[in-house]
């Protein structure tokens, strides 16, 4: 493999770390409630919108616009689950499928009427545009490598959340069976309630990183919804680490692809999911736990 | 198989005994035979609306009919089949695609190049099955999605039929379509309204034969099946029934329908784009907005649903994403207040069949 082959490897390698992170908020309520929330891609997309606002409109810096967002997108994901989802969580997927369709359209759409069809980007002054030379010919660049480190920092720290702390348990437990952890004390509607606020919250972390990396506009949520849940099924459900392996799996498909043709760049990205799930219906790495 | 002989003779010296009851099994209510009258009538009807109808109102009401075919098609698969598809715009894309190879690559007659649309639908469907239905539940929901947008990018790489941007067929093209030149003498119109005349009619046969195949199929024994798989898998295949078989054959049926469905909506628009054809907003968001508005598991429900979104779409459909943005809040209210639908409620309230799947045992006595 010569340098240009290398160079491949490691666009597609950062492209992962975009998608992964796009795919953990997704990833943990997928994994502790069984929801499939279709309003994901779009929910990242009005929360790249909101920190423009706070960016453009307000004047606040980036870090300032992105934390006071992270809280804002929790207590909206707390309230979206007690006032809307709850209502719909059972053993009939269908329901939630429908709500959080219905909700992709509302805010798909909202944003259009708010913000018009004119695509965005975050600006982020020269970090935006500066690379670190690895070696001769061959350099990164900075944003990217930021996303990559913030997916896999995210992921770290999701662990250290999961497995060393009471509400880690909570989740670990609820994820695995409802009524028995409920039985344990454990308030599911809470517990509930939080894993979405922090499926929001981290989205928000997803939402920083993409905006600054690449244009946006309210249209592009459903694509990005797909590519996220490529990376979550590709990994296998319930792992965090597999969303982020998974993530990486779709980018080098994608950047493999685009060399090829750069038509093919996406096609190349779902059929390398076709093609895991053909021989891994459950994922490269599915948890031991159903 | 085998079951267990009952010891039936005792059984039988009983109730021989007394006054012999007779139970039969009873699906029609007063108002079903009603509904079904009223359907006689309307369907006549139906066909002589080009005679008056205008322009605008005959293209309305293709929209309506394909849109309700749709719907159909998608509440015996989802609904009935607990095969939760977001992807069914793949089969609408390829009918589309494929009545545009016919015609604009092979020179066929457009009418005979609908059903082969549905055919490469459908062969399409049966090559896809056994991928899909490795999936279950929300991965069956997401692969669907994505085998639907791989094929779109697949079609927008076909260069013959316009690629990325796609084509237009022309009048040259679609002169020869059987009926046409008789609906022109007919009506006395031009070859363009003449051709949504015919267009309108298959539109009409296709919705009527969907819904009439999927009210016979859901009160068939292969119905009954189907529903048992989807309440409980296991349990289906334990008392013999082939659950497997009995969703792959329904899968490529509706792929069939579908395509069929497509085809004759890009008949009828002339024009096919890889991003219109395998849209899903259009050809899923629609369809379930129709579907959920008007209740999941009937058949009237989509019927009533599919009016509910002719009158939004009729009254609203210039404010843009303002309309989609009510639709929207609409299937969401409706989804946690109401989520049998509109005609689900009413008829559970009011105990309402037009079309009844239930068999209830009814003692004569005489």
């Amino acid at each position: 493999m010569g340098m240009g082959g290398l160079d491949t490897v490691l666009e597609g390698v950062l492209l992962g770390g975009v998608y992964a992170l796009f795919a953990i908020g997704l990833s943990l309520i997928f994994g502790i409630m069984r929801l499939v929330n279709l309003a994901h891609g779009d929910i990242v997309v009005f929360a790249a919108y909101m920190i423009l606002t706070a960016t453009a409109a307000a004047g606040v810096s980036l870090v300032v616009a992105t934390v006071v967002t992270i809280v804002i997108m929790f207590a909206a994901g707390f309230a979206l689950q007690r006032l809307v989802l709850e209502r719909v969580l059972g053993d009939d997927i269908l329901p939630p499928l429908l709500v959080t369709f219905g909700l992709s359209i509302v805010v798909q759409n909202g944003l259009l009427l708010v913000f018009g069809a004119d695509s965005r980007r975050l600006q982020a002054g020269a970090f935006e545009s500066s690379s670190i030379a690895l070696a001769p010919g061959l350099s990164v660049g900075l944003a990217p490598l930021i996303a990559l480190i913030t997916a896999f920092v995210v992921v770290v720290l999701l662990q250290v959340l999961f497995y060393r702390t009471a509400l880690g348990r909570a989740f670990r437990a609820t994820a695995d069976n409802p009524q028995i952890a409920q039985l344990m004390g454990i308030d599911q509607r809470n517990v509930y309630a939080l894993a979405v606020g922090l499926s929001l919250a981290v989205s928000t972390i997803a939402a920083v990183t993409f905006g600054i990396r690449s244009n946006f506009d309210p249209s592009i949520g459903p694509a990005r919804l797909l590519y996220a849940f490529e990376a979550v099924i590709i990994g296998g459900l319930g792992s965090l680490w597999g969303t982020l392996a998974g993530g990486i799996v779709l980018g080098l498909a994608q950047t493999i692809g685009g060399r090829i043709d750069p038509e093919w760049q996406i096609l190349a990205g779902h059929l390398a999911f076709l093609i895991v799930l053909i021989f891994r219906p459950r994922g490269l790495f599915p948890s031991r736990r159903r | 198989m085998t079951t267990d002989r009952l010891p039936d003779g005792h059984v039988v010296a009983e109730t021989s005994a007394m006054t012999k009851p007779v139970w039969r099994l009873q699906s029609a209510t007063r108002l079903s035979r009603a509904a079904g009258v009223a359907a006689i009538v309307i369907f006549p009807l139906l066909i002589l609306v080009p005679a008056v109808a205008s322009r605008n109102l005959l293209q309305d009401l293709i929209f309506v009919f394909t849109m309700l075919a749709l719907a159909q098609l998608w509440n015996v698969l989802a609904g009935w089949g607990g095969l939760i598809s977001v992807g069914q715009q793949a089969f609408v894309g390829l009918g589309a695609y494929g009545l545009f190879a016919a015609v604009a690559l092979a020179g066929f007659d457009p009418l005979l190049a609908i059903p082969m649309a549905g055919c490469l639908a459908a062969i399409a469907a049966a090559i896809l099955g056994p991928l899909m239905f490795r999936l279950e539940g929300p991965y069956f929901a997401i692969g669907s999605w994505v085998v639907a947008e791989a094929l779109r990018l697949g079609c927008a790489q076909f260069k013959p039929l316009g690629g990325g941007t796609g084509m237009s067929l022309s009048s040259a093209a679609l002169a020869n379509m059987t009926g046409t030149r008789w609906a022109e003498a007919l009506f006395g119109i031009r070859a363009a309204a003449a051709r949504d005349v015919v267009v309108y009619w298959i539109a009409l046969l296709l919705v009527v034969g969907i819904t009439f195949s999927i009210y016979l199929f859901v009160r068939s024994r292969l119905g009954l099946g189907l529903a048992a798989s989807r309440d409980n898998n296991a349990a289906a295949r334990s008392v013999g029934v082939r659950t497997y078989r009995i969703r792959y054959l329904l899968w490529v049926l509706v792929a069939f329908a579908t395509g069929m469905v497509g085809a004759l909506v890009y008949l009828q628009k002339a024009r096919i784009s890889p991003d219109a054809a395998f849209s899903v907003v259009d050809w899923t968001a629609y369809v379930l907005f129709v579907v959920v508005i008007g209740g999941v598991r009937t058949i009237e429900g989509p019927i009533l649903g599919v009016l509910v979104l002719w009158a939004l779409q009729f009254n609203l459909s210039g404010y843009g994403s303002l309309y989609l943005l009510l639709l929207g809040l609409i299937a969401i209210f409706v989804m946690l207040f109401m989520q049998r639908g509109i005609w689900g409620s009413a008829a559970a309230r009011w105990d309402l069949q037009l079309f009844p799947a239930r068999k209830l045992l009814v003692r004569d006595d005489s």
